[in-house]
């Protein structure tokens, strides 16, 4: 027979303290990490102390285990579980717990003069709003055209709020979920034969179908921030910005020294909010470029694991590559392998008399799909213009 | 037979009495998850043996092991019930046929045709029926491939293991089952979800790990021959590869070697046999590259020929 513990999950599980300390020191550390930057939940803190009750704390491998098991819940929070878990119960050890190899976070240049957050600091555009928009409407119309290399920063926030228009969608792809047709579909829909049927006195004579639905395939976005890009980059990451949150299944990374994942910080839908989250985020902005490397972190840790087998990949890099052109070569070999579509995006391109001579760009151009410019709005929308419509290009 | 250990050795033990030794980690989740009544949700590389977790506790609890595979797409009538709706259809043209529909009501009709006898009960109403036995164990596997309104409903259903069937009523489990998810990380399971379990992050056991749980999976291989394969295993994990061994391949070498005669590692016959561990023509290649002839002596050298 069962015992008592199965039957009731309702009931909490019997929690015996040992020691009365234990919820003062779960909270404790659980904030510590909080600090570090770990997102914690006061669910999870709950957790942890009912974990402690019944493992006891008076090893230490107990605690940093149910610590781990309670509290975390992303292995890229590990590194940081440890540093808060010898900072907190390792008697403080300063050895284990500087802060050291991370640099000062970086803030992106935000605009100063958009409407939204200008409430006391009038520029001279928003004050007349009947003229202004004729005036800003033919400036647009430059605008859309110019190189972002030589926009200003108002002129970039004027970009940002077009962005946001663009529409995001990827050609769709067959997914495995059913849906009901009114006409003949693939398969009989017995469900609702049946209960067409039992108003008729059970004669089936009405039948139903259903057919594969339609899907979106995911679009994964790779953003190249290392310092030749960065006159590129501060407008790229608002488009990528403007994809994340116009639709659903979109990935977004940066590369540079290392790789980011900002999808999650990308997810505010005010564009100046998103920047502020997503820009500590990413430790190398504006550093070196290990492109092959970064990409080969990037395949291994999420595309060719499942993020970008059937999607649409589309890599914003000028294809400066600092360090081994062959590794950069290889993996957008193997990246191409999976996805559906691979789409590099050069602002470089644009320029005139421009040739893909860089080495790394050399040796990615024969894994790429296509290869398009994304030096100014214009380029960018032609991009979402080819994301929705465009079908597979022939290798 | 019921089961609420009493430490995390006890977890340990009885674990390597079914044959799968966990580390303190993992062990310790499992007795957080047995005693804290808590879904178990683990990641890791494919092959450290995430799957086998929820076999091994079935194993050992004792209940009926109950798997659900997520794939896109999947929705309550794959997941939860179904009504077997040819039966039914069946059972109404027999209805028809013998002259009963015309006379009977609407609702007499449809209260035949939803009669338990034509429920197919999917993996979740499995789990959550009642049982006198042990708890059932429920694996739902790689559930970042299925999509995220799926994973809501999860997260509902494993809140309070009650179930619903509008044509029947509330099924509730009195005996809630022990689950556990595993994921690849395709994609990021909604943190709603991970919070309600414990989460562990599976790693490629350490060496000698890997060599007892090799010796409890193939006894009939030699221990020399073990250790230098799980050396070799090692040594080839640190290469970057595109897909590094798992424990699995390392038992699926050892067994092949052994099932070739062999006691001891040989150069010929481990490049034969590369396949079994390697599955990617690149991966082939970069350990080939390295060497294999001081690969092996290295193998031979640690794994104490």
């Amino acid at each position: 027979m069962a015992d008592e513990r199965w039957t009731n999950p309702a009931l909490p599980a019997p929690v015996v303290l040992r020691e009365r300390p234990a919820e003062r020191l779960a909270v404790g550390f659980a904030s510590v990490l909080r600090g570090l930057g770990i997102s914690i939940p006061a669910r999870a803190t709950i957790n942890f102390v009912e974990a402690l009750g019944h493992v006891g704390m008076k090893r230490q491998m107990s605690v940093y285990w149910a610590g781990r098991s309670t509290l975390i819940a992303r292995p890229e929070d590990l590194p940081l579980y440890d540093k808060g878990f010898a900072l907190y119960w390792l008697q403080r050890n300063p050895e284990m717990v500087t802060v050291e190899g991370e640099p000062p976070p970086v803030t992106l240049a935000l605009d100063t003069d958009e409407p939204e957050t200008d409430d006391d600091d009038d520029d001279d555009e928003s004050d007349d709003p009947g003229e202004v928009q004729t005036l800003r409407f033919s400036r647009v119309e430059v605008l859309t055209e110019k190189d972002f290399s030589e926009c200003t920063d108002a002129e970039l926030a004027e970009l940002t709020r077009l962005m946001s228009r663009l529409r995001f969608t990827t050609h769709a792809r067959r997914s495995r979920r059913q849906v009901t047709t009114r006409g003949r579909g693939d398969r009989p829909d017995l469900r609702r034969t049946v209960q067409f049927a039992l108003r008729h006195q059970g004669e089936p004579f009405r039948r139903a179908y259903t057919q594969a639905s339609e899907k979106p395939r995911r679009l994964v976005l790779l953003l190249d921030v290392s310092g030749s890009m960065e006159q590129y980059a501060r407008a790229l990451i608002r488009f990528t910005h403007a994809a994340t949150v116009s639709r659903s299944r979109v990935e977004a990374f940066t590369l540079g020294t290392r790789l980011t994942r900002i999808t999650r910080h990308l997810g505010s839908r005010d564009p100046d909010a998103a920047m502020r989250a997503a820009t500590p985020e990413v430790k190398d902005w504006a550093g070196g470029t290990r492109l092959g490397e970064v990409l080969h972190e990037f395949n291994d840790e999420w595309g060719v694991r499942g993020m970008a087998r059937g999607s649409v990949v589309v890599l914003l890099s000028d294809g400066w590559e600092r360090g081994d052109a062959t590794e950069l070569g290889e993996q957008m070999e193997r990246l191409h392998r999976v996805t559906h579509e691979l789409i590099w995006v050069n602002p470089l391109k644009a320029s005139p008399g421009y040739a893909p001579l860089a080495a790394g760009m050399a040796a990615a151009l024969p894994h790429v799909d296509r290869f398009v410019p994304g030096n100014s709005f214009r380029s960018l929308e032609e991009l979402a213009a080819i994301l929705a419509g465009g079908s597979r290009p022939s290798h | 037979m019921n089961h609420t250990p009493s430490s995390v050795a006890e977890v340990s033990a009885a674990l390597a009495e079914h044959d799968y030794l966990a580390d303190e980690g993992l062990a310790t989740s499992i007795f957080l998850a047995l005693t804290l009544r808590r879904p178990l949700f683990l990641e890791g590389e494919a092959g450290v043996g995430k799957t086998e977790v929820a076999k091994v506790l079935s194993r050992w609890i004792g209940g009926p092991f109950i798997r659900m595979q997520c794939y896109e797409g999947i929705d309550a009538a794959q997941a939860v019930y179904e009504w077997d709706y040819s039966r039914q259809l069946l059972h109404l043209r027999t209805a028809e046929a013998t002259g009963r529909a015309a006379e009977a009501a609407v609702g007499e009709l449809e209260g035949e045709l939803y009669d338990e006898r034509f429920l197919i009960r999917r993996p979740l109403l499995e789990a959550l029926s009642p049982t006198d036995g042990p708890p059932p164990v429920l694996l739902i596997d790689e559930v970042d491939r299925a999509d995220d309104e799926f994973e809501a409903f999860l997260l509902e259903a494993l809140s309070d293991y009650t179930i619903t069937v509008p044509e029947i009523g509330t099924i509730r489990a009195d005996v809630p089952p022990l689950v556990v998810l595993t994921s690849n990380r395709t994609r990021d399971v909604h943190d709603a979800l991970k919070r309600r379990c414990l989460y562990h992050w599976v790693e490629h056991p350490t060496f000698e790990r890997e060599v007892s749980i090799v010796q409890l999976r193939a006894p009939h291989v030699g221990k020399p021959l073990a250790r230098q394969v799980a050396a070799l295993v090692e040594s080839v994990r640190g290469f970057g590869l595109y897909k590094p061994p798992g424990v699995a391949e390392t038992i699926d070498w050892a067994m092949s070697l052994a099932a070739l005669g062999r006691t001891e590692l040989d150069v010929a016959m481990v490049e034969a046999t590369l396949g079994t561990v390697l599955k990617y023509r690149e991966d082939q290649q970069r350990v080939t590259q390295q060497g294999l002839q001081e690969m092996v002596q290295n193998a031979l050298l640690r794994g104490g020929s």
